[in-house]
C-alpha cells in the first residue's frame, strides 16, 4: 500500500481527464473547482422534489431534453398514495417541459440498470443522477454521481454543474477469483479496506488483471458500492468489454479515456484476491465486512432472503441464484423475495424459466423495482429479524426498523442462505 | 446568512446516515412542515418535539451519509436548524445542505467540544467555532467564495433564478 500523501506521478487520473473534458479545461487537478457540461441527467421519484425548484428559478425550458431520463423504481407500481402523487408530478412535469425518455409503469426498473442497459452513460460523460449508486454508472469510464433534486433543477436548467475535482485513490486488483467468488465479495473485500468513509469526497479507480477480466455487470456491482465508501464516483476504464457492451446500445457518442501512466494517485490498494473466500456485511454497516465461512459458523437464522436491487438483480446475478436453487425448496419459516432489477431482465427471466425455478422453490419473484432494498414499500422486516441480502445497505433502519439485522452477501449466498435457513457459504452447495 | 452565527447545540454521533435521519417509509413526503416531524426519529427522537429555530447541529464524523435523499436537509431548514457542524460530512448531504442555504461546516474535532444544551458561536468568515460554556474552540478552513456566495443568495434556486433572470435581461436588451 502507498503511504497516504505520496506522490506517484505528475500524469492525470481518469477523474481528472473525465472532469477536464467536461470543464472544456486542458488539465484540472485535485481541489480545483470546476464548472462541467452535464451529458447526461436522471431521475427517479425523488425528482419530484425536482419541479418546484426548477420552477421557483424561473426556468422554462430543459437545457436537452434527450440528455435527461426519468426513471421510475422505488414505488412501482405505486403502492402508497404518496408515491402515486409522486409519479403523477413526474409524469405532469414530463409532459409540460417536454422530456420523452420516461421509464414508466411497464417499461420500469431501477433507475441505474435502466442507464446502463439502455447506454445512456458512455465512456468520458459526466452524469448525474437524483440518486446515491449513480456511481454504479462509472463502470462505463465516466464520472457518474449523484445529487439532491434542488441541484438537479439547476442541471435541468443550465446543463451544467460545480465540482470539486477529488483526489483519486487507485484500487489495484490481481489474482482470480474462486468458484463461489464473485464481483460481490471483491468489493466487500475493498470495502473492509476503505471503510465507509475512506474514500469520501474522492473518486476510486478500479484497475488491475481482474478488473479487466470482469464483465460490465461485474464492475456495475463494484462500482454501485463504491457509494458505501463515501466515494464522489468509481470508475474502471474503458476497454474492449464495455466498448462491445455500449456498441449497439450506446446513446450518444462516446470520448473514451485513460488514466496516464504517470498519473497521481492519493493512495494505491493493492489486493490479491486469489484464494480469498466469500466476504458478508454484518450489521449495521456496510464495512463491518467479514469473511463468510467464519459467520456461516455462527449458524445466525435468516427470517427473509432477498435477491434483488441495483447490486445484484441483473440477469447473470438472477441465473446464478437459479442454478443453485433448482429443484431445491427454500427453508421453512425463511420468506424469500426475488426481484429483477428491470422489466428486460424480468422478461428474460421469463423466457428461460427463471420465475419458476424461484417460486417452485417457494420464492416471491416480484415485478422489476427497488422492492425490500429500502425498507419504503415492500419485503418490510419485523424489529427481532434477520435478511440475508444482496443489496448494498445495512445501516440501522434501512429495511424498516432499527433493530432488525441485514447481512450483505453476493446472490449465491443469499440463495444458499435461504435454502439452509442460516447464513451459508454458498460453496458448500456447489 | 450572518456572518456570526450563535445557537443552542445539540450533538449526534458519528456515522448518522440519512436513514436515521429521515427513515424511507417517509419518501413519499413532499411537505417539509410535515416531514419535519419525522426528523431523527431514529438518532435523536426527542429533536422535532423540541428543536428550536436558530438551533446548531454538532456531529461526529461522515454525518449525512448514505442515499442522496435532500428530506433530510429539507427537515432541518423547516425547523430552523442555523447551521450543522461536523467532524466531517458525506459528499451529498453537504452538497444539499448549501444548496438548501443551511450554513454547513466541516470542522475536524469540533465533536469533543460540545455537550448538548451548550452554546456555540460560528464565525463563518473568520473560520472558528466556539463552546461559549467552556471557552474552548477549533479554527476550520471557511467555505470557498462560490460556496459563501451560494449561501449569500439563501441558497441555489435564488442564485439560478439570478443568472437565468440575468440571461433574459441580456436576451431582451439590443446587441
Ligand atoms: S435498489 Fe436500493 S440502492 Fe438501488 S436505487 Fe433502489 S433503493 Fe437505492
Amino acid at each position: 500500500m502507498t503511504p497516504p500523501g505520496e506522490a506517484t506521478g505528475h500524469g492525470s487520473t481518469l477523474a481528472e481527464k473525465v472532469l477536464a473534458r467536461a470543464a472544456g479545461l486542458d488539465r484540472v487537478v485535485p481541489g480545483q473547482i470546476v464548472d462541467g457540461a452535464v451529458d447526461l441527467a436522471m431521475m427517479h421519484e425523488q425528482g419530484a422534489q425536482t419541479v418546484l425548484p426548477f420552477h421557483q428559478m424561473g426556468a422554462e425550458k430543459v437545457w436537452d431534453p434527450d440528455r435527461v431520463v426519468i426513471a421510475l423504481d422505488h414505488w412501482v407500481p405505486a403502492s402508497t398514495e404518496g408515491a402515486a402523487v409522486l409519479h403523477r408530478i413526474l409524469r405532469k412535469f414530463a409532459a409540460e417541459v417536454g422530456l420523452p425518455h420516461f421509464y414508466d409503469v411497464g417499461n420500469h426498473g431501477i433507475c441505474h440498470q435502466i442507464l446502463a442497459e439502455n447506454g445512456w452513460v458512455v465512456p468520458g460523460d459526466l452524469a448525474v443522477g437524483t440518486d446515491s449508486h449513480t456511481n454504479m454508472l462509472g463502470a462505463m469510464g465516466a464520472v457518474a454521481t449523484g445529487v439532491g433534486p434542488t441541484e438537479m433543477a439547476a442541471v435541468l436548467a443550465l446543463g451544467r454543474l460545480w465540482l470539486k475535482v477529488p483526489p483519486t485513490i487507485r484500487v489495484r486488483v490481481k489474482g482470480s477469483l474462486g468458484r463461489g467468488v464473485t464481483a460481490k465479495d471483491l468489493v466487500l473485500r475493498v470495502l473492509r479496506e476503505v471503510r465507509t468513509t475512506g474514500a469520501q469526497y474522492r473518486a476510486v479507480e478500479y484497475s488491475g488483471p481482474t478488473i479487466e477480466q470482469l464483465s460490465m455487470p461485474e464492475r456495475f456491482t463494484i462500482c454501485n458500492m463504491t457509494t458505501e465508501m463515501g466515494a464522489k464516483t468509481g470508475m474502471v476504464a474503458p476497454d474492449s468489454t464495455t466498448f462491445d457492451y455500449l456498441a449497439k446500445i450506446a446513446k450518444h457518442p462516446m470520448h473514451p479515456l485513460q488514466p496516464d501512466a504517470d498519473a497521481r494517485y492519493e493512495r494505491t490498494i493493492d489486493l490479491d484476491v486469489d484464494g480469498m473466500p466469500p466476504m458478508v456485511a454484518c450489521p449495521y454497516s456496510p464495512d463491518n465486512v467479514r469473511p463468510l465461512p467464519e459467520v456461516a459458523r455462527e449458524h445466525i437464522r435468516v427470517d427473509q432472503a432477498f435477491l434483488g436491487s441495483c447490486t445484484n438483480a441483473r440477469i447473470e446475478d438472477l441465473r446464478e441464484g437459479a442454478a443453485l436453487i433448482r429443484g431445491q425448496r427454500i427453508a421453512p419459516g425463511v420468506r424469500m423475495i426475488v426481484s429483477p432489477a428491470s422489466t428486460p431482465i424480468f422478461e428474460q427471466c421469463l423466457r428461460e424459466g427463471i420465475i419458476e425455478t424461484f417460486t417452485d422453490a417457494g420464492a416471491v419473484f416480484t415485478n422489476s423495482s427497488c422492492s425490500a432494498c429500502f425498507g419504503g414499500n415492500m419485503g418490510i422486516l419485523a424489529p427481532d429479524e434477520v435478511c440475508a441480502s444482496s443489496s448494498n445497505r445495512n445501516f440501522p433502519g434501512r429495511m424498516g426498523p432499527k433493530e432488525a439485522r441485514i447481512y450483505l452477501m453476493s446472490p449465491g449466498a443469499v440463495v444458499a442462505s435461504a435454502i439452509r435457513g442460516e447464513i451459508t457459504d454458498p460453496r458448500e452447495l456447489l | 446568512m450572518q456572518d456570526v452565527l450563535e445557537g443552542r447545540v445539540w450533538t449526534l454521533g458519528r456515522d448518522v446516515d440519512t436513514d436515521q435521519i429521515i427513515s424511507g417509509k417517509y419518501l413519499t413526503i413532499i411537505d417539509p412542515d410535515e416531514l419535519k416531524k419525522h426528523v431523527f426519529e431514529i438518532a435523536l427522537p426527542e429533536f422535532a418535539k423540541q428543536a428550536r429555530p436558530g438551533d446548531i447541529l454538532v456531529a461526529g464524523e461522515n454525518f449525512g451519509s448514505g442515499s442522496s435523499r435532500e428530506h433530510a436537509p429539507q427537515a432541518m431548514r423547516a425547523i430552523g436548524v442555523g447551521a450543522v457542524v461536523a467532524d466531517s460530512f458525506a459528499r451529498i448531504f453537504f452538497r444539499n445542505a448549501i444548496n438548501l442555504g443551511i450554513p454547513t461546516i466541516e470542522a475536524p474535532g469540533v465533536r469533543a467540544l460540545f455537550e448538548r444544551g451548550d452554546t456555540a458561536r460560528i464565525e463563518m468568515r473568520a473560520g472558528r467555532i466556539s463552546n461559549l460554556r467552556s471557552g474552548a474552540s477549533v479554527a476550520f478552513p471557511p467555505l470557498p467564495s462560490h460556496l459563501l456566495d451560494l449561501l449569500e443568495a439563501g441558497g441555489l434556486v435564488e442564485k439560478v433564478r439570478r443568472e437565468l433572470a440575468a440571461r433574459k435581461g441580456r436576451e431582451a436588451s439590443p446587441a
